[in-house]
């Protein structure tokens, strides 16, 4: 009789891409409710745009490609940038932006790069990166200020819908807002950070909303690293790298942002743990990881510091996207059995 | 004057350099034509001369003289390849009808037929056999590079070529064949990290 | 030295689903006698062992049946006593599924034993009388590689640990666990008998923490016997702790050396059944002639342990227990290290620990490979720390000096980064093709070198030849201009005047009568002579060759080239003949 044959190993561990991809889209889910239930309905009206797009536009591009359309789009990976893209926009943004990000995010930065793992850059924070710099004026006045608090009405969906589709960057003033960071870099200048902090704005306003749905990214993130689907390398190094570059230089909270903007007022969070661990553009190595992680934390304290914008999340990993292949060759683990570990681009015969 | 002195400066500069560079190129210059050695070195030595030199390294000369690199039938698309990032040249397809990686072919002498001619022995790139005249010719198995040059010499016809047997010890596994990423359109399929 | 219990904590590591209660809840049992024991001849380095018996003889248990000339092989016995009925190739558990040379004995009841002597004293013996008698047993590591085992008591380097493996980290095989439930006494004993034969300070078992029952009878019989130097250690379960340089740096934190052996370290580690075998073959004479074997899987109806003799043929095992069985897959070892055998009709060797019989959907497996996502859990897993995403970036675009300086041939082929891929690529295949592929890349660049050395001294001693001929016709003509100078003075100079003068004389007339570019052209008739004397000659050899060929001498191949000679000549002939027919008359003298 014939008897089967293959190489071992002959089983497997239950956890497949699809699994992953599930995992990471659930522990986004507080965050993203947490941001509905602040900000509006415009972040989920944003992240079903993009995830429609994102399966659209990964379709057609794969027909081209001429790879296994089901196949492909079931592994979860387009759903899981269509709610990157979404989490990351204003929530009063034109439907045209999610369309745009989820069009660049998913044709350019993901399959023409080479598809699934390829990617030299995350798709998400590419999109968004081309979007705040192509539409300037939609991405910094839809910002939406954080409803139910502070005499600001909460909209229901259909005024979302509404706004959404009208198309129109126009917005009524009294319903936007500037991001938490950028309204403290504003003010700042005018005021101490005790008084600023007990505006209406901080202690009531968008500090207040921001702040849970940083926790809920936090818990996500947490849950993740329990399930093993993450490691802890990557995520603590961007806090620590914002925590120690803010130790050095923001001492004085009345000229820069405090600690604890840094870290629960922005996308500082959802960055760490979700963004900076994607698998295909962070390092490889462990020590890697830590690195990247330093090195986002960093970037995103200088751009808000210095910079002109107010979030640098996006940015900041776009950079360390490009400097990531380069890390891994200096972070090489060290194999058992050898001494130190192999640096550099040149292979050395002589590592032993 | 101030026309004559620049002129003399740039004479001067033209002088200096090229003094420093005709000394450069007496002092270092290199033993040899390395890269003629480097190019044998990738060639898989069979000596068949399919390539149209007698020898693999005659064709390695011909390489560096500007050649084309893919006539080596036995070294097959690595040996091309190999060559190609040497020189970093494009790669190109195989030349001959021959297919890529032709299994490996020893000669065999029927010894009852054999008459002693030695022939096939002057004909052997590599002296791979055995024999005198009027005395029994037999290819030495391991030394055989599979030219078959000797096949023609023959006069009564009694070398065959064959493929060397598959024995458990020269088993060895298969490359996976990957369900992914067969189909390249864009540049980015294949080659990429 | 481990002095103070304390464990490190081995990097990466997965924990697949053990299943190990399908076998290890019975005692070992036994297997029926098989009607055939197949012994391969053949070493994984390609080495041929030669029988020391014939077809036709009888041997009995223990009889000592092959041996290889190499000193990395053990020596072959018989397992059962009777009659070696061939020596064939025969279908081998290798994945390949070709066969290869076997000692095929047919067995009979008789059971007669050809043991060695047993050993009553071994303490009073010397350590190369004991390291000599287990070669003569033949006792091979039965862990998994089957490395002889005496030469690892044979090592140069002093060692001061003896590590004794009984850690089997491999989900489904329960053979060391049950083998330590109930042979421990003998354990400890082949223990102490290794600890001698290396002139170790220490020994340390070593087993897993979900075998409690093995934990219990090795503690127990070392509280009863309390040797000063054998301790055990439980360590933590988790695969694949029982590679022996994992098992290194878990007891002691020492890594082995890439490239070296644990004898480096001044540590030696042994399976538990090969200890036990060592025991045997000191105390008992016992040759390696059988061993527990897992037999496991949820197809198989009498799941358990068994004694099973070497070159059992794997249906036998399979009749015995699960007699309608037909598997449509049997893996000889555990599902992460094993591998698929090609017919349930090859032998088990004396490295097969375990027959893993699965049902159809009972091993979670493989399907269609996807693209690599870059999660590096792969590298999380990894025992040896190794960056197994860039090898197979590596192994997949052919790039094999970088696959080897990123330290390919570190891996242990554990299998844990393909276990946990979520892509479920198969690495371990990529990474075992790759290193074949350098292998080969070697052999063949040896070889390689190897012809064009001898093109090269070809080249230089054709051209010695030519050199050599071309200064030998230089000095033969040479001679021959001065032998003719010499020739001439010397008659001269023997001949007396009178008769020198005479010569001269007749001289002088054949070379005014010689002239022959001014002698008129041969006339017709001449050349028609002279042709057809040519053609009487061939008829002459035709009809020798004709003789010789029906007496079917050895002359007839230098006939026909000798006929071949006389018809040309026949032929120039002719033509000289119609040339001077013609009025053309240039005719110099033959070439060739």
């Amino acid at each position: 009789m014939i008897l089967a044959t293959s190489s071992s190993p002959h089983t497997k561990n239950n956890l497949s891409i699809t699994a992953i991809m599930m995992w990471v889209a659930a522990t986004l889910l507080p965050g993203l409710v947490a941001l509905i239930h602040f900000f509006g309905w415009g972040y989920l009206i944003n992240s079903l745009i993009a995830i429609l797009i994102a399966f659209v536009s990964e379709a057609f591009i794969l027909k081209l490609r001429k790879r296994p359309v089901i196949k492909t789009l079931t592994d979860g990976s387009a759903l899981l940038t269509g709610l990157f893209i979404g989490l990351s926009l204003p929530g009063y943004a034109p439907w045209w932006i999610p369309v745009v990000a989820s069009l660049f995010a998913i044709i350019f930065i993901k399959q023409l790069y080479g598809g699934l793992g390829q990617n030299l850059f995350n798709p998400a924070m590419g999109a968004f990166a081309l979007v705040l710099i192509s539409f300037p004026l939609p991405m910094t006045t839809s910002w939406a200020a954080p409803q139910g608090l502070n005499g600001i009405e909460r909209l229901d969906i259909t005024q979302q819908i509404e706004i959404t589709f009208s198309g129109s960057p126009d917005i009524f003033d009294g319903i936007t807002m500037a991001t938490p960071l950028d309204h403290y870099k504003t003010n700042i200048k005018n005021k101490t950070a005790d008084e600023l902090l007990k505006t209406d704005e901080f202690a009531n306003g968008p500090l207040y909303g921001i702040f849970w749905v940083n926790l809920a990214f936090l818990f996500g993130g947490l849950l993740l690293i329990m399930k093993k689907i993450i490691t802890w390398h990557a995520p603590a190094g961007v806090i620590a790298g914002v925590t120690i570059m803010s130790l050095i230089f923001s001492s004085d909270p009345d000229i820069h942002m405090p600690i604890s903007l840094h870290l629960m007022g922005g996308a500082t969070m959802l960055g760490a743990f979700f963004i900076a661990t994607d698998p295909a553009t962070t390092a490889t190595s462990n020590k890697g990881k830590i690195i990247f992680g330093l090195g986002v934390g960093m970037f995103t304290y200088i751009i808000r510091t210095w910079g002109n914008f107010p979030d640098a999340i996006a940015f900041s990993i776009l950079i360390m996207n490009f400097a990531a292949p380069f890390i891994d060759y200096y972070s090489r683990p060290r194999v058992y059995g050898k001494s130190g570990s192999m640096k550099g681009f040149a292979l050395k015969d002589d590592y032993k | 004057m101030s026309i004559l002195t620049a002129i003399l400066v740039l004479l001067l500069l033209a002088s200096l350099f090229g003094a420093l560079l005709g000394y450069s190129a007496v002092r270092f210059k290199p033993e040899g034509d390395p890269v003629v050695a480097q190019i044998d070195a990738l060639l898989p030595q069979t000596q068949c001369g399919q390539c149209g030199y007698p020898g693999c390294k005659p064709y390695a000369t011909a390489i560096a003289n500007g050649d084309a690199i893919n006539k080596c039938p036995p070294g097959g698309m690595a040996t091309v390849e190999a060559i190609a990032s040497l020189l970093d040249v494009d790669i190109v397809p195989l030349d001959a009808e021959t297919e890529d990686n032709p299994t490996q072919l020893v000669a065999v002498i029927r010894e009852d037929e054999c008459i002693g001619c030695t022939k096939c022995i002057q004909a052997c790139p590599v002296d791979a056999i055995l024999g005198a005249a009027k005395l029994m010719h037999t290819v030495i198995e391991s030394e055989c590079t599979g030219c078959d040059l000797c096949l023609e010499p023959c006069p009564v016809d009694c070398i065959d070529m064959v493929e060397v047997p598959k024995t458990i010890h020269s088993w060895s596994w298969t490359a996976p064949v990957s369900q992914n990423s067969e189909v390249k359109i864009i540049a980015t399929d294949g080659d990429r990290h | 030295m481990n002095k103070s219990n304390k464990l490190w904590r081995l990097h990466g590591g997965i924990h697949p689903a053990q299943m190990k209660e399908l076998s290890n809840r019975t005692p070992i049992g036994q297997i029926p006698r098989p009607k055939e024991i197949i012994l391969p001849l053949n070493h994984s380095n390609g080495a041929i062992a030669t029988p020391c018996v014939k077809v036709g003889d009888h041997v009995n248990k223990g009889q000592l049946v092959a041996t290889f000339n190499i000193p990395v092989a053990t020596k072959i016995h018989a397992s059962l006593s009777g009659r070696v009925t061939a020596i064939e190739p025969r279908i081998i558990a290798h994945i390949s599924g070709l066969p290869a040379l076997s000692i095929i004995i047919k067995t009979d009841d008789s059971d007669e034993e050809s043991f060695l002597p047993k050993i009553e004293n071994w303490s009073a013996m010397s350590n190369d009388q004991l390291i000599s008698r287990i070669e003569e047993a033949g006792i091979a590591g039965l862990g998994g590689a089957g490395f002889p085992t005496q030469i690892k008591y044979r090592s140069h380097a002093p060692i001061n640990t003896l590590i004794v493996n009984g850690v089997e980290c491999e989900p489904y095989i329960t053979s060391d666990d049950v083998l330590m439930r109930e042979y421990s006494a003998q354990i400890i004993e082949g223990t102490l008998i290794a600890l001698k034969m290396l002139s170790a300070k220490q020994a340390l078992i070593a087993i897993e923490d979900n075998k409690p029952e093995a934990i219990a009878a090795i503690t127990s019989e070392l509280t009863r016997l309390s040797p000063s130097n054998i301790e055990l250690r439980v360590i933590p379960t988790k695969y694949p702790s029982g590679g022996e340089r994992q098992l290194i740096y878990i007891l002691t934190g020492q890594e082995v050396g890439s490239g070296n052996i644990p004898a480096s370290l001044g540590i030696v580690v042994q399976n538990v059944g090969t200890i036990y075998a060592i025991r045997q073959a000191i105390i008992d004479g016992e040759p390696l002639t059988q061993r527990v074997i897992t037999l496991t899987g949820t197809a198989v109806a009498n799941a358990g342990n068994y004694w099973v003799p070497i070159g059992t043929q794997i249906q036998h095992i399979i009749d015995a227990t699960t007699p309608e069985l037909i598997p449509h897959e049997v893996i000889m070892g555990g599902p992460m290290m094993g591998f698929d055998v090609p017919s349930t009709h090859a032998p088990v060797s004396k490295v097969t620990n375990c027959l893993l019989i699965p049902a159809k959907n009972e091993l979670p497996r493989r399907s269609e490979d996807k693209a690599c996502i870059r999660c590096g859990l792969c590298e999380q897993v990894c025992p040896v720390n190794l960056l197994p995403q860039k090898l197979y970036w590596n192994s997949k675009h052919h790039e094999w000096e970088q696959a080897e300086l990123n330290s390919l041939f570190d891996c242990i082929e554990c299998g844990a980064c393909s276990w946990v891929c979520p892509s479920e690529i198969p690495l371990v295949q990529y990474y075992r093709f790759a290193k074949s592929e350098i292998k080969k890349e070697h052999v063949e660049k040896v070889k390689s070198d190897q012809a064009r050395k001898r093109f090269e001294d070809r080249q230089k001693r054709l051209e010695k030849l030519a050199l050599e001929k071309d200064a030998k016709r230089k000095a033969r003509a040479a001679a021959a201009a001065k032998a003719q100078a010499n020739k001439e003075t010397d008659v001269e100079s023997k001949l007396g005047d009178q008769a020198k003068a005479d010569i001269l004389a007749s001289l002088a007339r054949v070379k005014a009568k010689k002239p022959k570019t001014e002698q008129p052209p041969k006339d017709a008739d001449t050349l028609r002579l002279a042709w057809e004397s040519a053609e009487e000659v061939v008829l002459k050899a035709k009809n020798k060759l004709k003789i010789a060929e029906t007496e079917n001498t050895a002359t007839v191949s230098a006939l026909v080239t000798a006929l071949g000679k006389l018809e040309t000549r026949a032929k120039k002939a002719k033509e000289a003949w119609m040339t001077a027919s013609t009025p053309n008359n240039n005719h110099d003298g033959e070439s060739e």
